[in-house]
């Protein structure tokens, strides 16, 4: 049998393996207070040259004001911040080798297209038919040519997100800071600049971050993505890891759907540890060998597109089988989720989903029909906090 | 849900104008007088426009006001700009709301007194009043309504666009002149017209703070006035209101104009893309 691992490679890269290897961004013990509010607490982060990485968490949460830090805007309360080996502390913002795309995008409404790209490369005292050639190749990178010399207040949102970027770029930054950057795109434009964020960042070489709260946005681009709940890391992994192998309740929760099923360890040995739900008493056993004791009380977290779903009936008891009651049918075109109840609360059901691989079904799913739902071994996690 | 003009509506329309511009309105048209005294129509004729070139003593109260009105408004612009630009930016500090409430306090303040504190202070100061004079106190009056017109302008703005001048590697007074000023410009342009308005019109402070050889159009006005009323006086004042209604309704055609371009840009921006 093949060695199992978790998701796809996106690709091969992956320097935060080696400890040896020296990161190119670094925060230590990075502490940030506005009054009594703490934004960011002693938070330690290593990122690496020419990665794509994501700061995600919800409102509040601390990921802009790190960026602002790492860009220069806010002041550090406590703790250091390291770009390419080099203390950040008392840099002015125009002196930092890193640029910034702002979430309002933050362009200047006196100036067009050209002027915007061009004006940190005048910043620079760039010879002038150099700042022309270099806004030309960024007008072509982003396919802005036709509207060099209009104003930003003449352009849709999406070409104006295309221009902040284009400024960005231009001076070559070392890293790019990305600042919720398609948050006004609407789903399709967001999707396709998705690819193309990506793609530059693979043809350019440079070392991206970029806050969200979007998780998907996060999953699909970056090469690692950081969880933060209040100004803390929840967890640091690829998206594949984060996904299939959440640390806490809070990530598990937080990308993507899951189920979480309240349940004692009634037993563990090397091959995996054994359940039983708390609400409705079905056995669990799973391969991962928790460092939970017996007795103790854990979550299993489990994804909804992971627990198969049949008509039919169950006897109870059976390992990794639960009975229950179709209560709410979704369908959502692609998949449909199915919310089944499994014990005498209304709210307590499990979700399942199933692609909707035929067009035709014979004998659909249907409200209140009695259904068995059933999942693997390693289908779920058990967590611990 | 609109009606067509009730006579209710329309009478209070011809009463309401009628009580605004029946004096302006009169005051033209006797300044086309033929006769010598003011009251009595004697015919039209211009020559009180012709008469007034000659008069030596309106001109240079004339020249004087301008003077006055140009300097002061430049430099309560500069002044009002700062003032506003530390209200609205520097976010919290000690005594903020004693400063905000201090600068606009001379909006409210009895021109008199303020005329008469400033007199005290360049009496107290040994100044010789003059020209100087009168254009630091309406540097002093004009500054607080530059500030608030500045400031009205600055509160929309984004700062993030400053920002990005700073991280695109423009240091902070760079990024002012570059980026802040362009945008917020037409707040410090109409501030500087508000003020140099003002100036022009002021008769209190400008009483109070002068000496001799700067007396102010207002003034010689004023003062002629009290020995009786020359159709020249008309002539001046339609030549007054003339200039400023010319201002308004250019001030007010330009911003119309820029605003529907703007529009349309968008329209045609979102209409492309969509």
């Amino acid at each position: 049998m093949a060695k199992k691992s978790i998701g796809p490679v996106r690709r091969e890269f992956s320097p935060w393996e080696n400890p040896e290897h020296p990161p190119f961004i670094e925060f230590r013990n990075v502490t940030k207070k506005f009054g009594d509010f703490t934004a960011v607490k002693n938070l330690s982060l290593k990122i690496y040259e020419k990665e794509f990485f994501a700061l995600l968490g919800g409102s509040g949460c601390g990921k802009t004001t790190l960026m602002r830090m790492l860009a220069g805007f806010e002041t550090p309360t406590s703790g250091q911040i390291f770009l390419d080996g080099q203390d950040l502390a008392g840099i002015p913002p125009y002196r930092r080798p890193s640029n910034m795309m702002f979430q309002s995008y933050a362009l200047f409404p006196h100036m067009n297209v050209a002027k915007n790209i061009a004006f940190g490369l005048k910043q620079d005292n760039m010879p002038a038919a150099d700042i022309e050639a270099r806004v030309q190749e960024m007008l072509q990178l982003t396919k802005l040519e036709q509207f060099a010399k209009r104003k930003p207040h003449q352009l849709s949102g999406g070409q104006r997100q295309r221009v902040a970027l284009a400024r960005s770029l231009a001076k070559r930054p070392k890293v790019l800071l990305l600042d919720e950057p398609l948050g006004a795109l609407d789903r399709k434009l967001r999707e396709e600049t998705q690819f193309e964020l990506m793609n530059l960042q693979e043809e350019l070489k440079m070392t991206f971050l970029i806050v969200t709260h979007d998780q998907e946005e996060a999953m699909t681009v970056a090469d690692r993505i950081a969880v933060m709940d209040k100004g803390e890391l929840v967890q640091v992994a690829t998206p594949a890891e984060i996904y299939e192998a959440p640390n806490s309740k809070f990530v598990a929760d937080f990308i993507g759907d899951v189920n979480l099923i309240e349940a004692k360890v009634a037993g563990k040995s090397e091959a995996g540890t054994k359940m039983v739900s708390v609400t409705d008493g079905f056995a669990i056993e799973c391969d991962q060998v928790t460092e939970a004791t017996v007795g103790e009380t854990v979550w299993y977290a489990i994804r909804p597109e992971k627990v198969r779903i049949a008509q039919g009936d169950t006897e109870h008891g059976k390992v990794n089988e639960i009975g229950g009651v179709v209560w709410d049918i979704a369908y959502l075109g692609d998949v449909s989720i199915i919310h089944s109840k499994v014990g005498e609360d209304d709210n307590d059901t499990i979700r399942a989903t199933f692609a909707n691989i035929s067009r035709m079904v014979e004998n659909p799913i249907n409200w209140d029909d009695k259904v068995v739902l059933t999942f693997d071994r390693d289908a779920g996690v058990i967590l611990t906090r | 849900m609109t009606r067509g003009p009730t006579w209710f509506n329309i009478t209070s329309l011809v009463l309401g104008f009628s009580f605004l511009y029946l004096p302006i309105v009169l005051l033209v048209i006797y300044s086309f007088n033929d006769s010598r005294l003011v009251t009595v129509w004697g015919g039209f004729s211009t020559k009180w426009y012709a008469s007034l070139l000659q008069n030596d003593q309106l001109l240079d109260a004339a020249w004087v006001t301008l003077r006055v009105a140009f300097t002061s408004a430049t430099i309560a612009t500069v002044l009002g700009t700062l003032a506003a630009l530390v209200l609205v930016r520097s976010g919290r500090f000690i005594g903020r709301s004693l400063f905000s409430g201090m600068i606009f306090a001379p909006l409210v303040m009895p021109e008199v007194i303020l005329g008469l504190s400033l007199l005290l202070l360049f009496v107290a100061m040994d100044t010789a009043r003059g020209f100087w004079t009168v254009m630091l106190a309406h540097t002093t009056f004009a500054m607080c309504y530059v500030a608030v017109v500045v400031q009205s302008r600055l509160v929309g703005f984004d700062k993030s666009v400053e920002e990005a001048a700073e991280d695109l590697g423009c240091p902070p007074v760079k990024t002012f002149f570059l980026i802040t000023l362009p945008i917020i410009l037409p707040g410090v342009i109409a501030g500087w017209m508000l003020a140099f308005t003002l100036s022009l019109d002021d008769l209190v402070i400008a009483s109070f703070t002068t000496g001799p050889g700067a007396t102010t159009l207002p003034m010689k006005i004023y003062s002629q006035v009290r020995l009786g009323v020359t159709p020249e006086i008309n002539a001046v004042c339609t030549i007054l209101v003339g200039l400023v209604t010319i201002g308004v309704i250019a001030a007010s055609l330009v911003t119309k104009r820029q605003h529907a371009q703007r529009e349309r840009d968008e329209r045609a921006a979102f209409g492309a893309d969509g």
